[in-house]
């Protein structure tokens, strides 16, 4: 019986671009800086590294497919290097494929990096494309990401017979929580506080969702190396080692979309991911012991609806719990998007599971100033999720430190 | 004997207030205010001949066993395609066999009856039974033309067989003159017209009566023996004069439908036909007179079988279903005569390949799916491997049509962001009644109206336009279901 990843491998060092409208700079460009912040805090020469995953996503402002682009602009010198996509948890799967190439005793120092450059299309929101496959063209709806996220809305509503002025409250929080992290975070896209009631006054986007319940749409890069445990003592005596606690896929089998028996309300990949890895990671009590959580905030009611398929709010009880503050930054229970999350910090798609990880591993080692820190944070969860409701790629991770 | 065994019809739901249209165009052609009266149908944004037609032979197949149809014989001008067998299209979307005869009749507005003329031959010499003849045109005048206000758009579908026939077809007469009123050419987007005097004095006052004349004399019928006489004109005056010249009684003269509708080209005489049909009794005689280059006249006499029709929405039912085009320049972008920007994102380039919908036509054109023969699952797409996670059973599903089937809105959206013609763009997940569910688009209704839990039916519509390569794609949406008059 396979005993999972937990405990195997350390994170040796990380590295995030600023997220934004990075104009001036190719995806090539972002790839290098977050390589070298990266590189810089594990510590090690670029010769040490042994294998590299390297996720982007979209194909139609892409850096190119394979895993030459990312050979090329970091001049790693001739080493396995392999792509990895899996939608919105493409960096995750980077991150994945990297660990498991370490646990597995393959390789002893492994990098993993994501990028993206969204700000190439000209437009607000992702390019539509063929991610569905060229056949959808011929028979799916005239669809962009915000009105199928949308749907959430109107169908949560629907199940527990809740009025749309309240989802327009709580998620209206959601997004007011995102803010006021992100303004305090210098990497972050969007950097400035708004209040709900603007956020509920914004311009309709998807109905229900208003330009302040979407995601920033942004450029940047995130990057990892790890290592066991063990290097990664002898590596850095003098540090906490943050170890990888659980890593879980679920994709979907087409029951959500082709089945009547999921009812548009939530994500069942995100259930089942999140089951699995509470139980990779040995936790019994999420909502007792996570810490604190980085989880899918493409739009404000993803995050809304995320609260419980992670297990952390009762089903049909996101609203009590957004509404109190449980996770908001400070006096929340698990605070969540601490470092502005999808919304603020920005989602270049192949990117954002790495940065998720880099905010989790800042807070884990205490290198975030006293205004947006957790405190005595043990574990931190980051969730991805990729593709549409009905049809998705749900990846969580968790790390912590002993 | 052959003749009509069931009708259709169909009138998009949105009408446009001529009025409308002459506040913002009257400046130009202030004369046209002689056509400003009354509204004309327009076909939605995601509408075409070719959908109109789909539309009026869903109707006219109520009631009808689909296996028993021979044949879909299509009239227009207006047909999306010049070379690819707009009828071919017309019969996937219907549900209908493949080994059937299809075909298309255009040039001029005649067609309509010429089609109908070739069904009822063929079915009288039983080399087809069961045809179904639908007709429709989506015709543009330029901006500030009478023809801009004299059009309108609809369609009618007839079911031409030899067993229940409501309406026996006894004999008819044509003539065919190259008489030009309208033309376009090969590449114009609008009609051009002649004088109207002279087609109003030579045309329609010289051409109908000779075609009733030869009808007359061919079956030995009188005038009076008609209950209705069909016949397009869309001139007040000449309409009186030739009422009067051909003694056709008001209680006769079956109504153009120029304030309901307008002058809808191909299909015309025929949908005036299917709202005879419609307050016909058994026993009544009626005359269907169609023009352009030349005419056809054919007479009918309708059956006892006429009560026995399933219920239909047909003209009368489509007039009823109606909502106002309350924005001229929505008309213009519509029909692209005026560009519009629906932004950067409608210009991302996807391309039909044409050996994936070769494939998929099953499913695009007829909305097909699958059901599961060992846990009775329906689900579309089509699937090889049951959906149901309890079955799982591989390779056992036979074909399952949704395309009749009633749904409930389990959830929707109107989305600003996706480049449309008709922001915000609605779509949501359909379940059926009876299994299986989908992400539709939604036409023919406003985001505030709906809810979910409404129940929907689908209608096939354009889907795309693809301009680089002149490409026409269809696919099926879903639209509230309102209750027929």
């Amino acid at each position: 019986m396979a005993d999972g990843i937990r405990d195997k491998v350390a994170i040796l060092g990380m590295g995030c671009t600023k997220f934004g409208e990075r104009w001036d700079c190719s995806g090539e460009d972002l790839m290098v800086e977050s390589f070298l912040e990266c590189l810089a805090d594990a510590g090690i020469e670029k010769k040490e590294i042994q294998a590299a995953y390297f996720g982007v996503h979209i194909d139609e402002v892409n850096v190119g497919k394979a895993g030459t682009p990312l050979g090329a602009a970091l001049k790693l010198p001739f080493i396995p290097i392999t792509r990895t996509e899996n939608f919105c948890a493409t960096a995750t799967e980077a991150f994945r494929a990297a660990t498991y190439a370490v646990a597995s005793g393959a390789y002893d120092i492994v990098l993993a990096l994501g990028v993206e450059k969204l700000k190439d299309t000209g437009y607000g929101g992702l390019p539509g494309g063929a991610a569905f496959g060229t056949e959808m063209f011929l028979r799916g709806s005239n669809a962009t990401a915000p009105g199928l996220f949308a749907q959430l809305a109107t169908a949560y509503a629907a199940k527990y017979n809740i009025p749309m002025e309240k989802i327009k409250d709580a998620i209206a929080h959601v997004s007011a929580k995102s803010h006021f992290n992100g303004a305090m975070n210098p990497k972050a896209h969007l950097r400035k506080a708004v209040p709900e009631e603007a956020i509920k006054a914004a311009p309709m986007i998807a109905y229900p969702l208003g330009l302040f319940d979407c995601c920033g749409v942004s450029d940047g890069s995130a990057a990892a190396i790890v290592t066991t445990p063990e290097i990664a003592k002898s590596l850095k005596p003098n540090q906490d080692i943050i170890k990888v606690k659980a890593l879980q896929i679920s994709v979907s089998s087409g029951e959500e979309e082709t089945y009547t028996n999921w009812d548009g309300a939530h994500f069942a990949t995100t259930r089942v991911a999140a089951t699995k890895a509470y139980e990779e990671a040995g936790i019994k009590n999420p909502r007792e012991e996570v810490s604190m959580m980085e989880v899918h905030d493409c739009f404000s009611i993803t995050e809304f609806v995320t609260m419980e398929d992670v297990h952390i709010s009762p089903k049909g009880g996101a609203y009590e719990d957004v509404m109190n503050g449980f996770y908001d930054l400070k006096g929340g229970g698990v605070p969540c998007q601490v470092d502005g999350g999808l919304k603020c910090f920005g989602h270049p798609i192949g990117a954002s599971g790495l940065r998720m990880i880099y905010a989790m591993y800042e807070q884990l080692l205490e290198r975030v100033p006293e205004e947006r820190a957790v405190k005595n944070a043990r574990c931190g969860l980051t969730h991805n999720l990729g593709g549409t409701p009905a049809k998705n790629v749900a990846a969580i991770s968790i790390i912590g430190r002993d | 004997m052959a003749g009509i065994c069931s009708y259709g019809g169909y009138v998009p739901r949105y009408r446009l207030n001529r009025g409308l249209v002459y506040g913002a165009m009257g400046w130009m052609n202030p004369a046209n205010i002689a056509n400003a009266r009354g509204e004309k149908a327009v076909a939605n944004f995601d509408e075409d001949s070719i959908t109109m037609a789909v539309a009026a032979g869903i109707d006219a197949l109520k009631g009808v066993d689909k296996s028993t149809v021979g044949g879909v014989y299509y009239a227009s001008t207006t047909m999306p395609y010049k070379e690819r067998l707009n009828a071919g299209i017309i019969t996937a979307a219907l549900g209908l066999n493949d080994q059937i005869r299809a075909a298309d009749f255009s040039g001029g507005i005649k067609a309509g009856t010429t089609a109908l003329l070739a069904a009822l031959e063929g079915v009288a010499a039983k080399g087809v039974d069961n045809v179904v003849v639908t007709a429709s045109d989506c015709r543009l005048g330029k901006p500030a033309s009478p023809q801009e206000l004299i059009f309108g758009d609809a369609a009618a579908a007839l079911v031409v067989g030899s067993e229940n026939v409501i309406a026996e077809f006894k004999g008819a007469f044509s003539t065919t003159y190259d008489f030009v009123d309208h033309y376009r050419g090969e590449t114009a987007k609008f009609d051009r017209a002649w004088e109207d005097r002279w087609i109003r004095d030579l045309g329609f006052a010289q051409l109908v009566p000779e075609a009733v004349q030869g009808l007359l004399e061919k079956t030995g019928l009188a005038m009076t023996d008609f209950a209705k006489v069909v016949y397009p004109c869309h001139y007040g005056a000449a309409r009186k004069g030739l009422n009067k010249k051909l003694g056709i009684t008001p209680e006769q003269d079956q109504s153009n439908l120029q304030v309901e509708i307008g002058e809808t080209g191909t299909p015309h005489s025929l949908v005036m036909f299917v709202k005879a049909l419609e307050e016909a009794k058994p026993g009544d005689k009626i005359l269907l007179v169609s023009f352009g280059s030349g005419c056809d006249a054919l007479a009918f006499e309708v059956t006892e079988n006429i009560a026995k029709l399933a219920p239909r929405a047909a003209i009368t039912g489509s007039l009823a279903n109606r909502a106002d085009l309350d924005n001229y320049t929505k008309y213009l972008i519509w029909r692209d005569i005026l560009p519009g920007d629906a932004g950067l994102r409608s210009e991302e380039d996807l391309w039909t390949r044409w050996s994936q919908l070769w494939r998929k036509r099953r499913e695009v054109l007829g909305l097909w799916g699958t059901k599961c023969q060992a846990c009775g699952t329906v689900q579309y797409p089509k699937q090889r491997i049951c959906v149901n996670p309890e079955c799982g059973a591989a390779d056992q599903m036979e074909e399952y049509c949704f395309a009749d089937k009633v749904g409930k809105i389990a959830s929707y959206t109107g989305d600003n962001l996706a480049a449309s013609v008709n922001p915000p763009a609605i779509y949501g997940q359909v379940v059926f009644e009876e299994g299986g569910k989908y992400m539709f688009d939604f036409t023919d209704c406003d985001l505030d109206s709906l809810a979910t839990g409404m129940p929907v039916v689908v209608s096939f519509r354009r889907k795309y336009s693809d301009k680089h390569r002149d490409i026409a794609g269809y696919f099926w949406k879903a639209v509230p279901k309102r209750e027929e008059a």
